[in-house]
């Protein structure tokens, strides 16, 4: 890896060795070759982009072309310690509907996004009325390919309204992890959220 | 399509061996066969401790010659893009084996041989044959060359099928499998298809009620029966490009000649498959197709732990066995937790895809192969 991606490090961090994990959005699969590696999980990764998928199959991952919302409907309850939706969540249509079924077929949930509550992105907005674009939300508004825009604050509710207890919470900034106002200073969070 | 003349054939010459087993194998339908014959070739060498294995299924009108040459010919075997030493199937790390399905007409028992019972050809007496016959004829093949546990089982269409049905029959013997445009079973569409051709061929006056050998062939039945099956191979698109309305002159005929192009083609098709392709074969095989059904409960036993790790590939344009079918035998797999891996690669090549489109197909099986612990 030629950057160091620090929410692959978070997420590898809160896996338990051993663990059964399902990567939704898994893309080349760098972090499910790396939670085999590091934390021996058996791993099955969703994927919809072909290229993607060859590169996980070069890294002998187990991978399957799919939309992350017809995926999952098939495994029985309970298959996964945990499902990973790491910067894939804000980009399906339905998270309500895809949260609940992650929760069906495992046992907690590690979500990544982007967070929109980001300053620079609150000063695009307030200064040049434009639609924020970050580095972690680095698209124009014509080609993202994320359809919901939240922020930390917005998460934290609704897994509060939704009754998902969050076990761990950890904010990513343009460099190193930040703990100091998150929702105005992370570009990115990981929760680990069960239910 | 980009193809590298000096591997062509790199696999080497081979020979078609056979083994001669006094049976009898109980079939499905419950009748018996005995004695079986089974035809088969290998490519590469089989390592010490018998674990570089690998089994391969050939699709309906297929045989053994999967890869290599015969002595003095120079058309390889049908997946040669995939067999010989650096390819996917590497012959330099992988012993390859590959045998003709009992019912078929290329080495391996079926209408057209011997029955013991009359001195002359089985014909339409030679029992209904399924794929799971045709495994179970294979197993007897494994076991014979000493070989506990395959690498991998891998094959396209009926090939696919019979993957499925040594992944569901002897989990216990196939550490990973390979089915490529496959489907758990027929639709209503496959099997209509396929009772087309069954008809064509019967309604061949020939065909006497599959006693013809020694007499003139069915031949004009069982060239429409694969002039169809031609059809149901390629794509829209495919034709289009190959064909077009292309003529074979400059001007109509204004009359009942190959004008088109595809005409010529199919016609062409039709006639040299005559050549190599028993009539009754293409009756026998077609039906253990359609009787093929491994969905729902079928393909697991519930009790038995599947180890085997599956990777799964379809063809964008393959309309005979659509992806949809490959995904429900991802969902099967799926819902038993088993390890699996599927891909859709884009293809334009329709059902004929996973023979001819194959640089896509080999990357994903050359390292899916290199995974396997």
């Amino acid at each position: 890896m030629n950057k160091e991606r620090l929410d692959l490090n978070i997420i590898t961090e809160l896996v338990e060795p051993g663990s059964r994990v399902l990567d939704l959005g898994c893309g080349d699969g760098d972090l499910l070759a790396r939670l085999i590696r590091e934390r021996s999980v058996s791993g099955q990764g969703i994927e919809i982009d072909p290229a993607a998928i060859k590169k996980c199959i070069e890294k002998g991952l187990n991978v399957t072309q799919e939309n992350i919302e017809d995926g999952l409907s098939w495994y029985p309850n309970a298959s996964f310690d945990y499902v990973i939706l790491n910067q894939s969540m804000q980009q399906v249509l339905r998270v309500d509907k895809l949260l609940e079924e992650a929760f069906r077929v495992g046992k907690r949930v590690i979500v990544g996004f982007p967070n929109f509550a980001y300053f620079k992105a609150r000063l695009d907005i307030f200064f040049s009325g434009r639609a924020p674009v970050t580095k972690s939300l680095p698209f124009q508004w014509y080609d993202t390919p994320n359809v919901h825009f939240l922020s930390i604050k917005d998460f934290v509710n609704y897994c509060n309204k939704k009754g998902y207890r969050i076990i761990t919470s950890r904010y990513i900034g343009t460099k190193r992890e930040v703990k100091f106002l998150p929702n105005l200073f992370a570009i990115d969070a990981v929760f680990l959220i069960t239910k | 399509m980009k193809k590298n003349k000096e591997s062509i054939g790199s696999a080497g010459i081979v020979k078609v061996q056979t083994l001669k087993l006094e049976g009898p194998l109980k079939l499905e339908s419950g009748q018996t066969l005995s004695p079986i014959t089974i035809a088969y070739e290998t490519f590469g060498a089989l390592n010490a401790d018998k674990s570089n294995a690998i089994l391969i299924e050939h699709a309906f009108s297929g045989d053994s010659h999967a890869a290599g040459l015969y002595e003095g010919e120079t058309a390889p075997g049908w997946w040669d893009d995939l067999i010989g030493p650096g390819k996917a199937f590497d012959t330099e790390k992988y012993f390859v084996i590959c045998a003709n399905v009992i019912g078929g007409c290329r080495g391996s028992t079926g209408p057209s041989s011997i029955d013991p019972a009359t001195g002359k050809p089985y014909g339409t007496k030679f029992p209904i044959v399924t794929i799971a016959d045709m495994v179970k004829a294979q197993k007897l093949l494994i076991d014979h060359l000493g070989i506990k546990k395959l690498l991998s089982v891998a094959g396209g269409s009926m090939g696919g099928m019979q993957v499925l049905e040594w992944a569901a029959k002897y989990p216990e013997c196939v550490a990973s499998a390979i089915p490529i445009a496959a489907s758990l079973k027929h639709s209503p569409q496959q099997i209509a298809f396929d009772e087309v051709g069954r008809q064509a061929v019967m309604a061949d006056p020939n065909w006497n009620k599959g006693d013809y050998y020694g007499g003139p062939q069915p031949d004009k039945g069982l060239a429409v029966a694969r002039m169809i099956g031609h059809i149901t191979y390629m794509s829209k698109r495919s034709m289009e490009e190959k064909f077009s309305r292309r003529l074979k002159s400059d001007d109509l005929s204004f009359s009942f000649n190959a004008d088109f192009e595809v005409e010529g083609y199919l016609r062409y098709r039709g006639e040299s498959f005559v050549r190599r392709f028993d009539a009754n074969s293409y009756l026998y095989i077609t039906k253990a197709m359609d009787y093929f059904d491994l969905s729902g409960e079928k393909f697991f036993n519930k009790n038995k732990k599947i180890d085997t790790r599956f990777l799964v590939i379809s063809f964008t344009s393959d309309w005979l066995y659509p992806s949809e079918q490959s995904k429900e035998i991802v969902k099967l797999l799926k819902s038993r937790q088993v390890e699996v891996s599927f891909c859709e690669i884009k293809a334009e090549y329709g059902h004929d895809s996973f023979l001819v489109e194959t640089e896509e197909e080999a990357h994903l099986i050359k390292h899916f192969l290199k995974g396997l612990k």
